[in-house]
């Protein structure tokens, strides 16, 4: 809906954000029972008396879960506390046993923080372990659950873990609410709990938004925002909701706390649930569990088996190179940081290297690359061995494992050989002498025509070349011979 | 005819278990008519169950233990492809597609389920007169109840229509009952035996043990049904215990307490009878003769117990129950919209005496009375568990009445629920805090009825207990 005006928040507003992410993780079975915790498109067949909550069944805590939950309060810098699993209690039917397990007031993680790259600080108040509903389909009606004909329950997702990050309302502009997802899935990736894809629905945000008058430290109703797929639908929310609130306040109208439901392709918020019948979830301690004690041991050890993580990465390739920051990003992003420093270190340039990787290496499998063919590729390309265009296809077949990844081969292979400097004036020479009037149009004044020369006169050269020309050394020839 | 008799006959080859399950099968169908024991008989199963012991004892291998023993289970058990009800209308129709830990084990060790007994809908009642198939009356004198919620077990065991059977003890439902019916009924230390399979009413609370008419044959079943379980996280990693092999030490230098509180006399809770006074006065007095130091002890909080329990188990019991909704199994009642199909479902699949205890627990646990009511009763709970620690540094064991009267007449006590509940008085600390207790008969009361003595100790005390039930046992009038 790129073509609609999107709303902006009036100058004399300030918007107050909090959000509340759930990560699926990615571990082999559930939460509580041994089901696999894998997507299926046939509907409950990893399920058990567990998870489908049969009377009689008990719960038995996933301690791969527990690790996971902590690997990631430790990566936001959170303490990590005895806990213990309480019970929220509500009736609805895709949640199997009609209460959800959860942790309440004994969270494992509490008080941590999320530094944005512009460094930007936003609190973490937890980060909470808890199960997942299944998902019902309502068939028939609006498709809600109060006039549907029938509902479908599918339980393969009822009882997957998820740990939910609930920030403190931190978040001021919709452009650090967007990085902060950001930041936090290049986390969540970077220490392989979670495949964190907001799309698919292993990362889901919620965005608890208010407005205030800027220079007011007050924190006005605010209402939650569900149904956001994606980071820029999440902008988009935010934006749309904040505005919403400023036109309310404006016509001496407030905003009711409530969940809101973002509809994408409408650009706007609906109300959701009514709060009227206020919830009470009747929160108590889950008898059939025990409590989790972690050990200052397991602490310990989780923290040693902490790998670098995305901020601390950026910085490292940041300080070696001069190139943007949203091509170290997308490196980092990509977990190709290694590989580069690997380049660099075997002493091609930082730049060249982030630039190519950056540019020709979003594949999902690069691992026959390694950081010393990547040196001595980017290598061959300084050196003139290579043109930029064969560089290109060379690191295509090095990623493809062709000749056992080695770029010389594959240059030898392809029969890449770059021109010699001679061989190209001599070429070029020829060219000039062929077609005078192009090269007096090259030659003008006017800077139209001077381009579309240079555009024919590489063209040619490529063309007797068969590509193997380097693109700069022609550009370089070309205006050297145009001044001289 | 003891369990172990029969596993003795069994395993030698001198009885056949086939013989044996057709001869409790028989009675069941000459008694059960009367008593209503059993919501459901498994005759083909049981004859199936013991022909495949009967194999394995012509093959020469090992049947198990309890070989061809007939046992009877309460019918919130789950037994895989046979209907288990708790005695609700609400779990019409539905069939576990798994056993219970405690149904694997008996079978394991060859004893052969005869049926699935009545309890008092989801365990919640002191008489067996809560059941939605109708009450369950006491076999020594069928206008009394059995007790409850295990009424069915303790019936069918007294009655001979099951060597043993298995109930489940949330605030006395096994020790109360095996006291009306004359039976030996154990409680074992919370997380001793596994609830994998067990419909919850009190999670926290819920204990699984035997009825038998012998105590020999109680620290049998418990020795097989007993020991950890990977699939009940609350289950205690403990080795597996011994007790028959502790049944003939007597009580010489033992230390038993006298529990001011549940005695009858100054200080304690009201309402037991003078005869059931005297009877636990001369248990005590027998184990004195037996060899045994006899002193008072007091636990002032045991008082608070029935108060505590009524809003931790009430409360529990609110959320356990959530999931009978109509969705996934059991009754539906259609309706428009799926809460009022939810609605119409528990409305109508519920009893009372269950509606009324989800409505006191949802209360319990309601936003701006949870610290008053549920709160409050952990904080009795911890208060107990301190106090029970200090009377166990002065005694091994404790010794009280199993319940306030003997067993009374059908229709008595329904109009009133105060009334039951003040039943469970005696037996309801020990779910409290999680400690083992058994009933063993001791002599009758004054209307002929049998009145049952109760042993309590600390966590994981059973070999004691066991001990010194043997002797109450011996000595009994």
């Amino acid at each position: 809906m790129t073509g609609l005006h999107e709303p902006t928040l009036p100058a004399e507003w300030e918007l107050v954000v909090g959000l509340e992410v759930h990560v699926e993780l990615a571990t082999q079975t559930k939460l509580f029972c041994g089901c696999a915790n894998e997507f299926s498109t046939e509907p409950n067949t990893n399920v058990c008396p567990t998870c489908l909550g049969l009377p009689g069944s008990l719960p038995v805590m996933n301690e791969t879960v527990v690790d996971f939950a902590m690997r990631l309060g430790r990566a936001l810098g959170c303490s990590i506390h005895p806990s213990v699993m309480a019970r929220k209690n509500y009736f609805y039917p895709d949640m199997a046993k009609d209460f959800q397990t959860t942790q309440y007031d004994q969270p494992t993680n509490r008080d941590g923080e999320l530094a944005l790259a512009d460094g930007t600080v936003v609190g973490i108040e937890r980060a909470h372990i808890e199960e997942d509903a299944g998902k019902t389909t309502h068939v028939g009606g609006g498709g809600r659950i109060n006039d549907a004909t029938y509902s479908l329950v599918d339980y393969n997702r009822a009882g997957v873990p998820l740990v939910e990050i609930v920030s403190h309302p931190d978040i001021r502009t919709v452009e650090h609410a967007k990085a902060y997802v950001s930041e936090l899935r290049d986390i969540l990736l970077a220490i392989a709990v979670s495949d964190a894809k907001m799309e698919e629905g292993s990362m889901r945000v919620d965005a608890n938004v208010s407005v205030r008058p800027v220079g007011s430290s007050e924190l006005r109703t605010r209402c939650e925002l569900k149904n956001i797929n994606s980071i820029r639908s999440l902008g988009r929310a935010i934006e749309y909701e904040a505005c919403r609130h400023v036109d309310l306040y404006e016509s001496d109208e407030a905003p009711r706390q409530e969940t809101r439901h973002w509809d994408e392709d409408g650009g706007r918020s609906t109300a959701g649930r009514s709060k009227e019948d206020a919830d009470d979830y009747r929160y108590f301690q889950e008898p059939d569990l025990v409590p989790l004690t972690p050990t200052p041991e397991q602490v310990a050890a989780i923290d040693g088996a902490m790998p670098v993580l995305p901020a601390a990465r950026r910085a490292r390739l940041g300080e070696l190179s001069a190139v943007a920051d949203d091509v170290v990003a997308t490196v980092v992003e990509r977990c190709q940081d290694a590989l580069a420093l690997g380049a660099i270190e075997a002493g091609a340039d930082a730049d060249k290297v982030l630039t190519r990787i950056q540019n020709d290496l979003a594949v999902d499998d690069w691992s026959a690359v390694t950081g010393q063919t990547l040196a001595t590729l980017v290598q061959m390309e300084s050196g003139g061995e290579l043109s930029a265009t064969q560089a290109k296809q060379v690191l295509a077949d090095m990623a493809a494992g062709n000749h056992g990844g080695d770029p010389k081969s594959i240059a030898e292979a392809r029969g890449f050989e770059a021109m010699e400097s001679d061989a190209l004036e001599t070429l070029i020479d020829q060219l000039i002498n062929d077609n005078p009037d192009e090269w007096f149009r090259f030659t003008s004044d006017d800077e139209g025509d001077r381009k579309k020369m240079q555009g024919f006169f590489t063209g040619q050269i490529m063309k007797a070349t068969k590509g193997q020309a380097d693109g700069r050394a022609v550009a370089e020839l070309l205006s050297r011979k145009s001044a001289g | 005819m003891s369990a172990l008799d029969i596993a003795a006959a069994v395993r030698s080859g001198e009885r056949s278990a086939a013989d044996v399950v057709d001869e409790y099968l028989a009675r069941i169908d000459a008694r059960d008519g009367e008593l209503n024991a059993f919501n459901l008989v498994l005759a083909e199963e049981a004859r199936a169950a013991a022909a495949a012991v009967d194999a394995t004892v012509a093959a020469g291998d090992d049947p198990g233990p309890l070989a061809g023993v007939p046992v009877a289970l309460k019918d919130n058990m789950c037994t895989r492809g046979v209907a288990t009800t708790c005695s609700s209308k609400i779990l019409e129709g539905w069939q576990p597609p798994y056993d219970a830990t405690v149904v694997e084990r008996l079978a394991a060790a060859g004893a052969v389920a005869v049926g699935k007994t009545n309890l008092d809908e989801f365990a919640m009642g002191s008489s067996t007169e809560n059941s939605a198939f109708g009450p369950t009356r006491n076999p020594l004198d069928v206008d009394r109840v059995p007790g409850g919620s295990s009424g069915g077990s303790a019936a069918a065991v007294a009655a001979g229509l099951a060597a043993i059977s298995l109930g489940s003890d949330t605030g006395g439902s096994i020790r109360q009952p095996a006291a009306f019916c004359g039976v030996v009924g154990m409680k074992p230390t919370y997380g001793a035996v596994s609830r994998y399979g067990l419909i919850a009413f009190g999670s926290s609370l819920d204990q699984i043990g035997p009825f038998s008419t012998s105590v020999a044959d109680s620290a049998a079943v418990l020795e097989v049904i007993g020991g950890h379980d990977p699939l009940d996280s609350t289950s205690i990693d403990a080795p597996t215990f011994d007790l028959q092999a502790v049944l003939d030490r007597g009580v010489e230098g033992l230390r038993i307490g006298i529990l001011r509180e549940l005695s009858g006399g100054p200080d304690s809770v009201e309402g037991i009878t003078s005869d059931v006074q005297d009877r636990a006065a001369a248990a005590a007095a027998a184990l004195e003769a037996a060899g045994a130091s006899v002193q008072e002890v007091s636990v002032p909080s045991a008082t608070l117990g029935l108060s505590a329990y009524y809003l931790v188990a009430p409360a529990e019991a609110s959320s356990n129950l959530s999931r009978f909704d109509g969705v996934r199994f059991g009754l539906r009642i259609d309706a428009p919209t799926t809460g009022e199909m939810m609605t119409a479902t528990r409305t109508a699949g519920f009893g009372t005496e269950v509606k009324r205890r989800i409505m006191l627990g949802t209360y319990a646990l309601s936003a701006g009375y949870y610290d008053a009511f549920y709160g409050k009763a952990l904080k009795v709970r911890t208060l107990m568990l301190a106090e029970f620690a200090t009377a166990y540094e002065q005694v091994d064991l404790l010794l009280t009445p199993t319940a306030p009267t003997t067993a009374f007449p059908l229709g008595e006590r329904t109009a009133d629920p105060m009334t039951m509940y003040v039943n469970d008085v005696c037996t309801i600390p020990s779910n409290l805090t999680g400690h083992p207790g058994i009933s063993v008969p001791f002599g009758v009361g004054d209307d002929g009825m049998p009145v049952g003595v109760q042993l309590l100790g600390p966590a994981l005390s059973e070999p004691t207990i066991y001990q010194a039930a043997a002797v109450l046992e011996e000595v009994a009038p």
